[in-house]
C-alpha cells in the first residue's frame, strides 16, 4: 500500500498547528540548529581534521539530498563548489520564487510552517561561513513574505538568529526580499540580478557561477525551499540515516504537487523513489484516479516545462540488481518510480516534483498553446532565439487554436523549437522548447489534422472572418 | 504636485536600504511599498526611489517596465488577478474571468488588465499562482480564492469596490 511519508510537512497540517515559535519549539524546532552548533570536529583516516562546519557539510554531501528547485543538484556538491579561498563573503539565497506552473508545495511550507525553513537556513549559514542571507519570494505570496518576516523577529528575539547566535560567536541575519511577478526571477542568476536591484535578466555561464560570482560578485549558494527545510532532517538523523528514506540516489522525501484531471488534486509527500508515477494519480492515498468514465491521455511530469508523457508509452530503464550488474528493464507509464533517475531515463525530468494530469477529453492543441503563451509572455528577452522564438510559437500555436492553422505547423514548431534549445544565455530556452518538441512529436496527428481541417475550411472558403492571418 | 512621503514611511524605507550592502538591491522593496501607499508607481515615485537609491531614475524606470507586477496607472480599489495558466485554464478560468468582465461592463474578449471606470475594480488574466490544487484560482488583492465558483466571484463583487 503506498502511503505518504511526511518529514517536511509532519506538523504542518496538523489540527493547532500555527506557524509561530511557540508551537514549533513545542515540536521539537530548533533542536538541529543546537546540534548543528554543537558538532565536533573530526579526524579523518587519512590523518586530516574536519572542522565542525566541515562535518555538517559533509553530512549534507552523505545524505544524498538533491535540490527540490528544478534540476536535482545534489546540495552537498554544490555547497563544495563555493569559493571559500577569496576573502569574500559568502552569500545564502533561498529560492521562494514558486512560479513553475503546476507547482505549490513551498507554499504550504511557508504558509504553514516558516519557522523549519528558517531553522535550515541558519544551519546551512553556519555551515557555509555565511553572515548575510536572503529569502526570495515572489511577489504575489504577500502573506507568505509577512508570515516570514513575523518568524524571523521571532528568531531573532529568542537568540537563534542575529548576534552571537544562541552564543556561538557567530553572527548570522537573514531578511526577505520580494520578487514582484516574473517567472524569470526563479533562474537563479536571474534571481541574483533582481536581488541586485536590476531586471532578472540571467547571467551567461561560464563565468558566473553562483559558487564563484553570484550575488555582488561573490560566492552565492541559492537553494530552494523545500532543499534547506531538509537540511534541518539531515542534521538530526545525520547523513546516513536519511539517505535510509527514498531510494539509491534518489534520498529522503520530496513532496509532489498533483493538478489537473484527477478527482483529488493536492500535494503529498512521498519517499522518493518509492511511489509510481501510476500509484500517486490512481491510488486513493493521493490523486484518487481519474474522473468517472475518462481515460488517461497525457502526464506533465515535472512542471510544465519538462518534457510530456504520453498514455501507453513504455521505457527502457537502466536498474542495478542485487549483484551489482546493471541491466535493463521495460517499464510502463504509470509503473515508472517517481524519482530523479527514473523520470530522466523516461526522456523527461521530474523538476519541480509537480504534476499535471490530462484525460481524454483534451485537447493536445489548445494544451499547447496554453503552455507557450506563458513561455512568450515570460521569456526576458535577452536572447533572440528565446525571445523571438517564444514569441512565433505561441503565435502559431494561437492561430492553430483559432481556424487559421496549416498542416505544416507541426514542423514548423519543431524547428522553431530546435533553434532554441542549447542556445540561449539560461535554461528558460529549454523550458519553452521542451513542451513543444514533446507534445508535437508525442501527438502529431492531432496537430496536422486541425491544420489540415483549417487549410480545408480556407479552401473551400468556409474560414471564418478574422481568424486567418 | 502632492507627492509626500509620510515620514513614517519614509523612516521604514531608509531602514530596509540598509538590509543591503548594496542600497540599489533595495528597489524592488521601495517600489512595492510605494506602490502600496500611492495605488501605483507615478513619475514623481520613479524619482524619489532613484535618488533615495543614489540610481538614475531610468534605472528605477525600467524595473517598472518589466516586472508584472508594478503599475504606472492606478489600479481598481479591488484587484482581481485570475490565473490564467494550464491547471486553471483546465477548470474552467477562461469562464470565471469573463463572468467577472461581463458583471463589471468589461471586454471579456480584450487582453490585459482592465479597470472599471468608477476605479472599484481592475480584472486581468495573470500567470500561475502556485495554488494548482485548487483551481481555478483567483487572488483578490492579497488573498487567494481556490476552486473559485461563479458564487465566489459574485461575493467578490458585492463586498469589494
Ligand atoms: C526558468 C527557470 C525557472 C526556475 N524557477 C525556479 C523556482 O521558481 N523555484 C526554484 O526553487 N527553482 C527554480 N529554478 C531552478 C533554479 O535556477 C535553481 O536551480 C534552484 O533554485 C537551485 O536550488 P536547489 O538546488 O535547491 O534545487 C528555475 C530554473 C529555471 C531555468
Ligand atoms: S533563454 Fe530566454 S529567459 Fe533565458 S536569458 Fe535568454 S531570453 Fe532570457
Ligand atoms: S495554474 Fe493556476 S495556480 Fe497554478
Amino acid at each position: 500500500m503506498p502511503q505518504e511519508y511526511r518529514l517536511i510537512l509532519k506538523h504542518a497540517d496538523q489540527p493547532g498547528y500555527t506557524p509561530d515559535l511557540a508551537c514549533y519549539l513545542r515540536h521539537g524546532g530548533y533542536e538541529s540548529l543546537k546540534k548543528a552548533l554543537a558538532t565536533p570536529g573530526r579526524d579523518l583516516p587519512d590523518g586530516k581534521k574536519q572542522t565542525p562546519r566541515e562535518v555538517v557539510r559533509d553530512d549534507v554531501l552523505k545524505s544524498g539530498l538533491r535540490g527540490r528547485g528544478g534540476a536535482g543538484f545534489s546540495a552537498g556538491l554544490k555547497w563544495s563548489f563555493v569559493d571559500r579561498r577569496g576573502g569574500k563573503p559568502i552569500y545564502l539565497v533561498c529560492n521562494a520564487d514558486e512560479s513553475e506552473p503546476g507547482t505549490f508545495k513551498d507554499r504550504q511550507i511557508l504558509h504553514k510552517d516558516p519557522h523549519q525553513l528558517v531553522e535550515g537556513m541558519i544551519i546551512s549559514c553556519w555551515a557555509n561561513d555565511v553572515k548575510l542571507a536572503y529569502i526570495y519570494i515572489r511577489g504575489e505570496m504577500p502573506h507568505g513574505a509577512r508570515l516570514l518576516n513575523k518568524a524571523l523577529e521571532e528568531a531573532r528575539a529568542a537568540g537563534f538568529l542575529g548576534k552571537n547566535v544562541l552564543g556561538s560567536g557567530h553572527d548570522i541575519e537573514i531578511h526577505v526580499h520580494r520578487g514582484a511577478g516574473a517567472y524569470i526571477c526563479g533562474e537563479e542568476t536571474g534571481l541574483i540580478e533582481s536581488l541586485e536591484g536590476k531586471r532578472p535578466y540571467p547571467r551567461i555561464k561560464p563565468p558566473y557561477f553562483p559558487a564563484v560570482l553570484g550575488l555582488y560578485m561573490s560566492p552565492t549558494i541559492v537553494n530552494n525551499v523545500e532543499t534547506l527545510c531538509h537540511v534541518v532532517h539531515v542534521v538530526r538523523l545525520g547523513g546516513a540515516e536519511y539517505a535510509k528514506l527514498g531510494t539509491p540516489n534518489n534520498t529522503g522525501t520530496r513532496i509532489v504537487s498533483l493538478s489537473g484531471d484527477v478527482t483529488k488534486p493536492g500535494y503529498f509527500e512521498v519517499e522518493v523513489g518509492k511511489v509510481t508515477l501510476g500509484e500517486l494519480i490512481n491510488d486513493p492515498a493521493f490523486g484518487g484516479g481519474l474522473k468517472t468514465g475518462r481515460s488517461l491521455k497525457a502526464i506533465i511530469p515535472g512542471g510544465s516545462s519538462s518534457k510530456v508523457l504520453k498514455a501507453g508509452e513504455k521505457f527502457k530503464l537502466r536498474r542495478k540488481g542485487a549483484d551489482g550488474q546493471m541491466t535493463q528493464v521495460e517499464v510502463d507509464l504509470l509503473d515508472l518510480p517517481y524519482d530523479f533517475d527514473s523520470l530522466q531515463q523516461a526522456g523527461t525530468m521530474s523538476g519541480s516534483g509537480a504534476i499535471i494530469v490530462m484525460d481524454d477529453t483534451r485537447d493536445m492543441v489548445d494544451t499547447l498553446a496554453n503552455l507557450s503563451e506563458f513561455y512568450a509572455h515570460e521569456s526576458c528577452g535577452q536572447c533572440t532565439p528565446c525571445r523571438e522564438g517564444a514569441l512565433w510559437m505561441s503565435k502559431a500555436l494561437h492561430r492553430l487554436t483559432t481556424g487559421g492553422g496549416r498542416s505544416a505547423d507541426a514542423d514548423y514548431l519543431r524547428d522553431i523549437a530546435q533553434n532554441i534549445q542549447g542556445r540561449t544565455i539560461c535554461a528558460f530556452g529549454e523550458a519553452a522548447a521542451w513542451p513543444v518538441l514533446s507534445f508535437v512529436k508525442k501527438f502529431r496527428d492531432e496537430f496536422t489534422a486541425r491544420g489540415q481541417a483549417d487549410e480545408a475550411a480556407r479552401a473551400k472558403g468556409l474560414a471564418k472572418p478574422g481568424t486567418h492571418h | 504636485m502632492g507627492f509626500s512621503i509620510p515620514a513614517g514611511l519614509e523612516a521604514e524605507l531608509d531602514a530596509l536600504a540598509t538590509r543591503y550592502p548594496q542600497k540599489r538591491s533595495a528597489s524592488l522593496m521601495f517600489l512595492h511599498a510605494l506602490q502600496e501607499h500611492f495605488g501605483c508607481v507615478s513619475n514623481e515615485a520613479v524619482e524619489w526611489t532613484a535618488s533615495k537609491l543614489g540610481l538614475q531614475p531610468i534605472n528605477v524606470l525600467e524595473l517598472v517596465t518589466f516586472y508584472p507586477m508594478f503599475r504606472q496607472e492606478k489600479l481598481g480599489r479591488t484587484q482581481v488577478k485570475v490565473c490564467r495558466t494550464l491547471s486553471c485554464a483546465m477548470a474552467g478560468s477562461a469562464e470565471i474571468r469573463s463572468h467577472f468582465c461581463t458583471k463589471l461592463g468589461l471586454d471579456a474578449h480584450r487582453h490585459g488588465a482592465q479597470t472599471t471606470p468608477d476605479g472599484k475594480f481592475t480584472v486581468e488574466f495573470v500567470e500561475c499562482l502556485a495554488d494548482c490544487g485548487n483551481a481555478p484560482v483567483v487572488m483578490v488583492n492579497d488573498d487567494l480564492i481556490g476552486k473559485c465558483s461563479a458564487a465566489d466571484c459574485d461575493r467578490v463583487l458585492s463586498k469589494g469596490g
